[in-house]
């Protein structure tokens, strides 16, 4: 268990860096508008909220991460070996993304995989930015607040309807006797349906159905920020409407966007229902991956490594996208 | 002229399959539901029926993991809310240096897939619970895992709803009060969770949901229990049935009742306060008569 | 029952900053003292210090006598209005002014008792289940006074209460503030930055600068008798002459002004060869000729009639003008704008103070 052990050992470490770093600030000069945390708070309140927020930022957050993240460190054994000697640290899982570790040859299905799940998700979220740009333009810029409240009413509403029963819907519609292909063949453009699922528009569609709303809040409330009258000043200076969104609509909703897309993207990459109940047969969705590991082939440390690539590759992605757009992650994420 | 009714007609339509898009699906969802065929469809409409609500009244498993979804809903309410206040708090006082860090930590699970936290946490209680017989048997429950799970995530939500208001607290408010005696924990109960109270309120509400609906954390924390959400996706994982339609007509239902009831409050609240300015402005004349 | 109030080389720092500096004070018990400074001068600064939310870098506050070191804001005998009045918004008039008495422990029949007496002495009677979005800006006041005035406090502190009132409600409720205090018989500690206020409300005031205090005296010594420069230019309108002291002898001066040799009272005991400032307020100002020493001549720039007096701008030394206030029947005629004006001065209300630091204009 020592190994596991080290888990601990790095949030230990953090608390120790905060309790220096407010001691160092206390030294810093005489403040006297200074209270310390307890005087402010009363002792019992204050120890309540302390612990209320070590146990979910310890218990709830890091240490779980840092758990997978050691297990995945480990290789497959029975719970009565664990812990044993054969419980060595070992990179065989990560290895095993790359190379098959049955024959040896390179893993070709998984690697396509992941890099599918990563250009599809990028691509729903480009799609779904160019989708609500306008509408979240529209109702920030010009529409009158009863309009508003409206279009937001109705924004909300199909988001009560969880996440399963609204791929439900869009597999009715799709399906070969869904009403799309009905009407394709009403109207005689094919005699056949068309296998919307089984060649992937259903996923595509899914995913972007599912993140519609995550991605028009931020923009909307980026750009409802904006004076109207930098818009109406380029307008009077001549400046074409795609010019005014080029120069000074879209430079001012970056934090916006940048929130929007990391969002929808994390989403994308890491959803089960839309690759699972849209998307065909021969489908390899990275996620749906990982959990095969974990429900199929009970290997929790093979599959905590590829959930550690995943992890990963959303936070290169986070981090591509705050250079890109150059916002700090608190004017991303309010 | 024209080219200027040209973009509203162009921005109408685009409004118009905007809208299509978002609401088609549910609707044709929806008729399906009264709709008397097995094989959900839309059209042709052969006869109305209301037995598809019965089937799913009927429907055990789903019953149950309504049950389960609601337990697990109000647990995460219970846990998420006051981590999400004290959260907050901490952010308010905590020193500017130490703040990011502490951003980081606590926004970390919103950049997290849910799949990762639903795994991570499965891994982590497994032997932390584990750990003694009697927490073992006692904790290691799907119904505590998903509480734990999805509050990891939820309590971020809380946090940034209250923090969206308390950044609005007016510090004076404090200081008069403790001013005129009262102790620190005195100020916390009569003046700032008062002015707190929309904010848990939303934040409660936003956290039941988001629990309710949870399907990624949910589907490894859950283990062998099952929620509303898990029996649904195996459902749909099987096959088709217009019960499932019917459930999200109910689910349509409601939230729309919600909306509406909520829009109600809120136009009965600004009455009151346009009220009240009106009598402050007429007070006003009335002093400045005298003065 | 009231106390008086004692600073003790109070100095107050954030970080490198000195917001007030030795501060040496007696406030005596049921006074009403004003703190008197142009914006950022640190007056909030010493009202939070004697009220208990900052804690002075050095030096010491008393309240009655008893050092307050340690003692925090909801143990002292104060109570502070607020510069906002931060007033609750979510609790009822009455619940308002009786907080303090519920945080005691009272009960609600005493309370209810004791927010009946308050309503009726701010003239607000039956009006305690209203909520304060309903009330005026005067009652808001009011009600603010009511609340900390309801848990009996030794000293009362006031923090630019009236800045956001309208401006004849403002002179109203200078009236009325003055009229409670000497009811109650308190000790007031009131900050403003308006000197109308402090001067028509004050038993005393402190002219502060720049976290200094610069002057301890009743209104009119303040106005009349000024002990530096600051405090001069600050109080009411003034016309300063800079110059060097060519003689003192008895208690005046005569100092070298571009304007020639000037006569003036000479408080300081400044001594041949100091730089001075000669002061003359435009009241005391004359057009016409009068004895060498206290007669001087410059162009005439404009006039402004208002009703009751002109105020005749004539070019001064530096940037500022020289301002000369001629009554209704002042006589002498004001001469052409462009023309020399010949000015004078009863020397016994020139004042020739040591060079210092100006208030802002
Ligand atoms: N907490 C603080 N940290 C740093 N500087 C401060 C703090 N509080 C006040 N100051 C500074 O101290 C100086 C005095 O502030 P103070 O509020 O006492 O002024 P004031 O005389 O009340 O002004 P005003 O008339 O504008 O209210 C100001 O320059 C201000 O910037
Ligand atoms: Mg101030």
């Amino acid at each position: 268990m020592s190994s596991r052990a080290l888990a601990f050992l790095v949030p230990a470490i953090v608390i120790l860096a905060f309790w220096l770093m407010s001691r160092w600030e206390a030294r810093q000069g005489h403040d006297p508008t200074h209270k310390s945390f307890f005087e402010r708070n009363g002792t019992v309140l204050g120890i309540a909220f302390v612990g209320l927020v070590a146990f979910w930022t310890l218990f709830l957050v890091t240490l779980p991460y840092l758990y997978m993240v050691v297990e995945s460190f480990h290789p497959r054994l029975p719970p009565a070996k664990r812990g044993g000697p054969e419980d060595i640290a070992t990179i065989a899982q990560y290895t095993s993304f790359f190379v098959n570790p049955t024959d040896g040859a390179w893993n070709t299905t998984h690697m396509y995989a992941f890099v599918y799940t990563i250009v599809v998700s990028a691509a729903v979220t480009f799609i779904n930015l160019c989708i609500c740009y306008p509408l979240a333009y529209y109702m920030a810029q010009s529409g009158t607040t009863q309009k508003v409240r409206l279009l937001m009413l109705g924004l909300i509403v199909p988001y009560w309807v969880n996440e399963i029963l609204r791929a439900f819907s869009i597999r009715l519609l799709l399906a070969s006797k869904g009403l799309i292909n009905q009407g394709l063949m009403g109207i005689g453009i094919t005699d056949a349906p068309i296998d919307f699922l089984g060649n992937n528009t259903g996923m595509w569609v899914g995913l972007s159905y599912a993140n519609l709303l995550i991605m028009i809040f931020p923009l909307y409330n980026a750009i409802e920020s904006l004076d109207k009258n930098q818009i109406e000043a380029a307008r009077d200076l001549g400046a074409p409407w795609w010019k005014i969104h080029r120069d000074v609509v879209i430079p001012y909703a970056k934090p916006g966007i940048a929130s929007g897309c990391t969002m929808v993207f994390m989403l994308a990459a890491g959803s089960l229902a839309a690759p699972l109940f849209l998307g065909g047969p021969r489908t390899l969705w990275f996620t749906s991956i990982v959990y095969d590991f974990f429900f199929q082939a009970f290997n929790w440390p093979r599959g905590s490594a590829y959930a550690f690539i995943l992890l990963a590759a959303c936070i290169a992605f986070v981090m591509f996208m705050l250079r890109l757009f150059k916002v700090k992650l608190g004017e991303a994420i309010r | 002229m024209t080219s200027g009714t040209v973009m509203k007609g162009m921005l109408g339509f685009y409004i118009f399959l905007f809208f299509l898009y978002l609401f088609g699906p549910l609707m044709v969802m929806g008729v399906t539901a009264f709709n008397t065929p097995s094989y959900p469809q839309a059209v042709p409409f052969e006869s109305f029926t209301l037995d598809w609500f019965v089937k799913l009244w009927n429907h055990r498993a789903m019953m149950e993991g309504l049950v389960n979804s609601i337990i697990i809903g109000l647990g995460v309410v219970v846990l998420s809310v006051p981590i999400g206040l004290a959260a907050s708090i901490i952010m308010n006082q905590i020193y500017h240096r130490a703040r990011s860090l502490f951003y980081l930590v606590t926004i970390s699970p919103l950049l997290t897939p849910g799949v990762i936290i639903g795994i991570s946490t499965v891994i982590f209680w497994k032997d932390a619970f584990g750990l003694t017989e009697f927490t073992k048997d006692t904790f290691y429950k799907g119904i505590i895992l998903s509480i734990l799970g999805q509050s990891s995530f939820v309590a971020a939500y809380c946090l940034l709803i209250i923090m969206a208001r308390l950044t609005r607290f007016d510090r004076a408010q404090e200081e008069a009060a403790l001013d005129l005696g009262a102790t620190y924990p005195q100020v916390f109960w009569h003046i700032l969770l008062p002015f707190l109270k929309p904010a848990l309120f939303s934040a409660g509400v936003i956290a039941f949901l988001s629990s309710f609906e949870n399907y990624n954390t949910t589907t490894f924390a859950i283990l062998a229990d099952k929620t509303l959400v898990t029996v649904l996706a195996g459902e749909v994982r099987q096959g088709t049935t217009p019960a499932l339609s019917a459930l999200a007509v109910i689910i349509i239902g409601l939230s729309l009742a919600g909306a509406v009831i909520y829009e109600v409050l809120k136009r009965r609240e600004e009455a009151a306060a346009s009220a009240m300015k009106e009598r402050a402005r007429l007070a006003e004349r009335g002093e400045l008569e005298l003065a | 029952m009231s106390a008086g109030v004692e600073l003790d080389g109070v100095t107050v720092r954030f970080g490198n900053f000195t917001a007030v500096n030795n501060a040496n004070l007696n406030i005596k018990g049921g006074e009403f003292f004003s703190f008197l400074g142009p914006s950022g001068c640190g007056k909030t600064t010493i009202l939070r210090t004697v009220s208990g939310f900052l804690d002075p870098s050095a030096g010491h506050v008393r309240i009655g006598g008893q050092d307050m070191a340690g003692i925090g804001p909801n143990k002292r005998p104060t109570a502070l209005i607020f510069q906002n009045l931060a007033l609750f918004p979510l609790m009822s008039v009455a619940d308002n002014i009786t907080y303090g008495l519920r945080v005691r422990g009272l009960s609600r029949a005493d309370r209810d008792k004791r927010a009946t007496e308050l309503l009726e002495l701010i003239a607000l009677p039956g009006q305690g289940q209203k909520l304060v979005s309903e009330l005026s800006g005067g009652q808001k006041q009011r009600v603010a006074i009511a609340r900390a005035l309801a848990v009996e406090p030794q000293v009362l502190l006031l923090d630019e209460p009236l800045s956001a009132l309208d401006l004849k409600l403002r002179q109203h409720m200078r009236n009325e503030l003055r009229a409670i205090q000497q009811r109650v018989g308190i000790t007031f500690i009131y900050i403003t930055h308006d000197q109308g206020e402090a001067l028509t409300m004050s038993d005393r005031i402190a002219v502060m600068s720049d976290g200094v205090i610069e002057q301890v005296a009743d209104g009119k010594s303040v106005y009349d008798s000024p002990e530096t420069a600051f405090v001069a230019s600050f109080v009411g309108e003034n016309n300063p002459f800079p110059g060097k002291v060519a003689s003192a002898s008895g208690d005046s001066a005569i100092i070298e002004t571009p304007f020639g040799k000037l006569r003036g009272l000479n408080p300081k005991k400044l001594k041949a060869g100091d730089n001075a400032i000669l002061f003359v307020r435009p009241e005391s100002l004359k057009l016409g000729k009068g004895p060498d020493g206290s007669t001087f001549a410059t162009p005439v720039l404009n006039a402004a009639f208002e009703g009751n007096m002109t105020h005749v701008f004539m070019k001064g030394a530096g940037k500022k003008n020289i301002t000369v206030t001629v009554g209704r029947h002042g006589g002498t005629a004001i001469p052409a704008s462009g023309e020399n004006g010949t000015v004078h001065y009863d020397p016994a209300l020139g004042l020739v103070l040591p060079e210092g630091k100006m208030a802002r204009e």
